[in-house]
């Protein structure tokens, strides 16, 4: 099955509100052996200017790939999950998350393009918060691999 | 400008740490069985774990842990873990390509695993403290 090319440009719907967690932030950062006390201690992170810890860089995957399963779980757009592997992944900043947010994620299709047998989705997640401010834009290329 | 190289250990464990903390649980990163199902050589770690560990090293140069503006990365190999105590390791090091008027240094990073890199335009830009 091909990916229907008439989703690019398509924006799917917002997610319903993320609330970071100051303890998702900790076990996120802890995991990944983040030691910097501004992901762990409120008070180092208010030092830096933060009203609460600071998110490592990569943190809003865990928003954001949770949020992907609107285009994953969606019929019409035929993505085979089975055969899928990450291909690209960025993050642009308009400050960082920390504890306290409440975000949102819009998912636009950006880009389908099909090369050597294999397809390639790009989208693009814009993450707010509930009031509208940017926080973070999220680009993720997939890799939908051609059945061998 | 070549900034110190910096090495990170992961071990089977680690993975298995990143997965309940970030949510993915694909048993491509827990199950040599499931692994080696679909072709791969057995257990790799998330690929996300990775731009993580190399995020680590982003803000370890920039010196602050809120310091990244962009970050970007493509994953061109996986990085395997074996079932043992060591593991494997991801050694990172990166080259100023640019400072900026507004404050911004922009990094061109390589990442590599058993001598083979793992990430291809591997990019970070990062606010310059000050």
């Amino acid at each position: 099955m091909s990916l229907d090319q008439s989703f690019v440009g398509r924006t799917y719907p917002p997610t319903a509100p993320y609330q970071v967690g100051r303890e998702k932030i900790r076990e996120f950062a802890s995991a990944i052996g983040a030691t910097d006390p501004a992901h762990h201690d409120p008070e180092a992170a208010r030092a830096l200017g933060h009203p609460d810890v600071v998110a490592p860089p990569t943190f809003p995957v865990v928003l954001t790939m949770a949020a992907s399963r609107q285009l994953i779980e969606d019929p019409a757009l035929g993505i085979d999950y089975s055969r899928v592997v990450h291909g690209d992944q960025r993050f642009a900043y308009t400050r960082p998350v920390v504890a306290g947010d409440e975000l949102i994620c819009v998912n636009t299709v950006e880009d389908i393009t099909s090369r050597g047998g294999h397809e390639f989705l790009t989208t693009r997640t814009d993450v707010t918060t509930t009031a509208g401010e940017p926080v973070v834009a999220v680009w993720s290329k997939l890799v939908v691999r051609g059945e061998a | 400008m070549e900034l110190p190289t910096q090495t990170f250990q992961v071990t089977r464990a680690d993975l298995v740490r990143y997965a309940g903390a970030s949510g993915d649980f694909n048993p491509i990163h827990y199950s040599d069985r499931f692994a080696t199902k679909v072709g791969l050589p057995g257990v790799i770690a998330h690929g996300m774990f990775t731009m993580a560990l190399v995020g680590r090293a982003v803000t370890t140069w920039a010196g602050a842990p809120d310091a990244v503006v962009d970050y970007g990365v493509r994953f061109t190999r996986p990085v395997v873990v074996p079932d043992d105590d060591t593991g494997t390791e991801i050694v990172v090091s990166a080259v100023v390509r640019e400072v900026t008027e507004t404050g911004l240094t922009r990094l061109d990073i390589t990442a590599t695993c058993q001598g083979d890199k793992v990430l291809s335009q591997a990019r970070a830009t990062v606010r310059t403290a000050g």
